[in-house]
């Protein structure tokens, strides 16, 4: 028998010109592969949310295999010492037996909890890094509505996710929503009767919210996802401006092989913050919650933080009841369905009314610093500032109670927090971007301050200043045009001393191209090496 | 009326003399008939009821002079003499029993500092054997609901079920207040339901006793003493030993609002540093 000899090397390329002569798919990988990526540390927000996601599927297809969501009564016979014996539902039961009994259950359950929380919270945190930098504009205003129904739809994921337990609070929560449901005039009685299948709780819930946490909800996730991604894709991704960045270009680092790397290496490190805190702290002991009963409440019954500002704003609504004939519209009606549906839908139409006050309809692809539009950074403080006094009120028991202060001044606080605060915010916003600007102009106009004082034969002291650039015949700096981008202001940044080893890590690779400065010698060559196999 | 006459008056009272009494002997009647009854119930209640006030000083026991001696230096200007209160200062103190003097002051809350929304726990100013005593001074005043002696928290081996009932119990009585985890919660105007995690069974007995401070008073008609051993063996072997599985780190127990704060202290920011590195080492 012939054996015939492999050639290792040449492996790949047959395999590649193999696929090739089969597909024909090496025009489109190499536009895709080649595809450029700006590179900068505030657009990896989005990814954490996307990474987030992937682990929530993955924890949420193991925890399906054991939960069980029905609400048939079981007395409950597992590990548990301090519940034996009490009746509960099915859902409940199964989920104290994901919890103690299947191997790796607990682990996985606050995995998918955590995962929940930091996707939101990644949403929130990479919304405002769209906002703040002015990445909406046209020609991207579609995905800035994507992003905030996706929000929205993370929304809807955790409530029904948070309700699928069957557990003391959970319970405390779905009321609470049947509440606002009943809330609404005329209609509310017949919205709660369709969805509870009847008066709260009914035998239904359980199973509804199962499909649609499961199914649904994922699945509207995921198409909204991919949307979002094909839009980043087709329109590019904005970058920020400075040496070579143009509105028509993107300079940044090709998709194959570091971005992807990068991708990947940071799809690892999400993965561990989310392993890491689901080893080291507990999230929503369930066991400690009990079955769900009408009668039984405990105190600091908090949804999760991103439903947080919608309970504390219902927490300062006064008690207004309006009774108009034989209807009556609660106060709850105002915060929890006026107030949600508001804040979640009206910044959706935050591109086109910026549009339409500036009169800009041009296509910007580059970004803008927060400081150079001081009216939007306002805006953002004080929409930051109006769900932040929201989310503390939300937990405004906690804090009155850790921090020994009356839950009424907690409220009154809140109340007038809520009014006052965000208009400071926005004087205070807008002030600190005049005073950046300002000071940007400053440096380009008279040059860096040295800290160089130098005193004149007169007795007079003045402090030397490096011009950023050329200097008229009088020795003045000549004005620079402010660019959009980071102002040198020290001297260490126009390269008065050799760059300083950045990061937190010892480094592995030291800075090729240092200059020769006495504090730092150059880098000499003969410490490399030749790459070899590493065979001897 | 022209038949109103004296005679026919006369022959008419005549008349009813014979068929009814007059109405001055009815009257005379019903006041012999008021005066016997009187006489008798007061007699009756005099013959068996205690006098109204004590005829003597009360013989208090050695124990409950020490403690007297402790009151008088130390509560008597908000309680008052003997343990009769003073109006907008402090309360009476006949019939809260030695349960209620033992966690108020067993737990440093009394004496107090000032007067507040509600008394404080610090360090004690008595020690244990001080306490016992105005305790039993209190009790000999006036009575009232004491701690039972005895092991205070179920057998577990014995009684395996009773750690079961005790947290159903926790959470239909105590949850509403000190929070599923026993943590403590907020109520109105600066009162607050104190923090479980230190409390020892005989505080917690007490407490269910006497109703301190803004607690309701949970009385043997409301849970018997076992179900109060029970709600003990609860808090002290379930809450306080921290048997929950899941990490290190509880959060206190406080529910989504520490986990919000966790996620964005730990999570985000652990994140926002690695993109920091990721994209600095380009």
């Amino acid at each position: 028998m012939k054996r015939r000899k492999a050639d290792l090397q040449q492996a790949p390329v047959t395999f590649a010109k193999g696929v090739d002569e089969r597909f024909q798919a090496s025009t489109p990988l190499r536009a895709l592969l080649n595809k450029v990526f700006p590179d900068h540390w505030s657009f990896l927000l989005g990814e954490i949310a996307l990474f987030s996601f992937i682990i929530l599927l993955l924890t949420g297809v193991f925890l399906t295999l054991f939960f069980d969501p029905s609400m048939t009564e079981t007395a409950y016979q597992g590990a548990y010492p301090a519940l034996r014996g009490t009746e509960m539902s099915q859902a409940y039961a199964s989920s104290l037996h994901l919890s103690f009994e299947v191997r790796g259950g607990l682990f996985m359950r606050q995995m998918h909890h955590w995962a929940a929380l930091l996707f939101m919270a990644a949403i929130v945190v990479h919304m405002l890094r769209i906002f703040f930098t002015g990445a909406y504009r046209k020609p991207r205003e579609a995905n800035w509505v994507i992003g905030m129904a996706l929000f929205l739809l993370g929304f809807l994921a955790g409530f029904t996710g948070y309700s699928l337990p069957d557990d003391g609070l959970s319970g405390t929560g779905l009321r609470i929503a049947s509440a606002i449901m009943l809330s609404i005039p005329v209609v509310g009685t017949w919205v709660s009767a369709s969805i509870f299948g009847g008066e709260f709780p009914g035998h239904l819930i359980i199973g509804r919210f199962y499909i649609a946490h499961v199914l649904l909800i994922p699945g509207g996730l995921l198409a909204l996802i991919t949307v979002h991604l094909g839009l980043v894709f087709k329109q590019k991704h904005t970058q920020w401006p400075g040496p070579m960045r143009t509105n028509t270009n993107v300079v940044g680092e090709r998709m194959f092989p570091r971005y992807a790397l990068k991708q990947g290496g940071f799809f690892m490190a999400v993965f561990g913050t989310v392993a890491l805190l689901a080893g080291l702290f507990q999230i929503n002991p369930i066991w400690l919650f009990g079955p769900y009963r009408a009668s039984e409440v405990s105190s600091a019954s908090q949804p999760d933080w991103y439903v947080m500002f919608l309970d504390g704003l219902v927490r300062l609504m006064p008690n207004w009841q309006i009774y108009i004939g034989d209807y009556s519209i609660p106060p709850l009606f105002w915060p929890a369905v006026v107030g949600l549906g508001f804040f979640t839908t009206a910044p959706m139409a935050w591109p086109w009314l910026e549009a339409r006050k500036t009169g800009d309809k041009r296509v910007h692809n580059l970004l803008e610093r927060p400081r150079d539009n001081p009216e939007r950074v306002g805006i953002g403080s004080m929409a930051v500032t109006f769900f932040l006094i929201g989310t503390i009120s939300g937990g405004n028991d906690v804090i009155a109670d850790k921090f020994h202060i009356s839950l009424n001044a907690m409220t009154w606080g809140g109340r007038i927090g809520l009014i006052v605060l965000p208009a400071l915010a926005y004087f205070i916003a807008v002030r600190v971007c005049l005073g950046l600007q300002q000071h940007d102009r400053e440096v380009l106009a008279h040059g860096v301050e040295t800290g160089i004082i130098r005193r004149l034969p007169n007795g007079q002291f003045v402090e030397i200043h490096q011009p950023l650039g050329p200097v008229d015949e009088h020795g003045h700096p000549v004005p620079i045009e402010y660019g959009g981008w980071v102002v040198p202001k020290k001297m260490n940044r126009v390269g008065a001393l050799a760059p300083a080893v950045k990061g937190f890590f010892y480094p592995v690779e030291k800075p090729s191209e240092a200059p020769v400065s006495p504090g730092m010698p150059p880098v000499s060559g003969d410490t490399r090496e030749e790459i070899t196999s590493g065979r001897k | 009326m022209t038949s109103d006459t004296p005679a026919r008056r006369r022959l008419r009272v005549f008349s009813r003399r014979r068929g009814a009494p007059s109405r001055a002997r009815r009257r005379l009647g019903a006041a012999v008939r008021m005066l016997a009854a009187l006489a008798l119930a007061g007699g009756v209640y005099t013959a068996f009821a205690p006098g109204a006030f004590a005829d003597e000083p009360r013989q208090l026991s050695a124990t409950a002079l020490e403690g007297k001696q402790l009151y008088d230096n130390s509560c008597i200007s908000c309680h008052g003499r003997d343990g009769q209160g003073v109006d907008d200062r402090g309360p009476s103190l006949i019939g809260v029993g030695s349960a209620s003097v033992e966690f108020q002051v067993g737990t440093g809350r009394m004496p107090m500092v000032r007067q507040e929304a509600q008394a404080e726990q610090k360090k004690p100013l008595f020690d244990k054997n001080q306490t016992k005593q105005l305790g039993q001074y209190i009790q000999e005043l006036g009575g009232g609901p004491q701690v039972p002696e005895g092991e205070l928290v179920e057998n577990l081996d014995e009684n395996a079920e009773a750690l079961a009932r005790g947290g159903e119990l926790f959470r239909v009585n105590c949850t509403s207040c000190h929070g599923f985890g026993g943590g403590g919660g907020a109520l109105s105007s600066g009162k607050f339901a104190p923090s479980l995690s230190a409390s020892t069974p005989e505080e917690i007995y007490a407490a269910m006793l006497s109703g301190p401070q803004n607690m309701p008073v949970f009385g043997d008609n409301q849970l018997t003493p076992e179900e109060k051993r029970e709600i003990i063996t609860y808090i002290t072997l379930q809450l306080q030993e921290d048997r929950d599985p899941g990490g290190l780190f509880n959060l206190g127990r406080y529910g989504p609002s520490t986990e919000g704060v966790a996620i964005f202290l730990v999570g985000i920011t652990i994140l926002v540093f690695t993109s920091l590195w990721i994209a600095g080492k380009s």
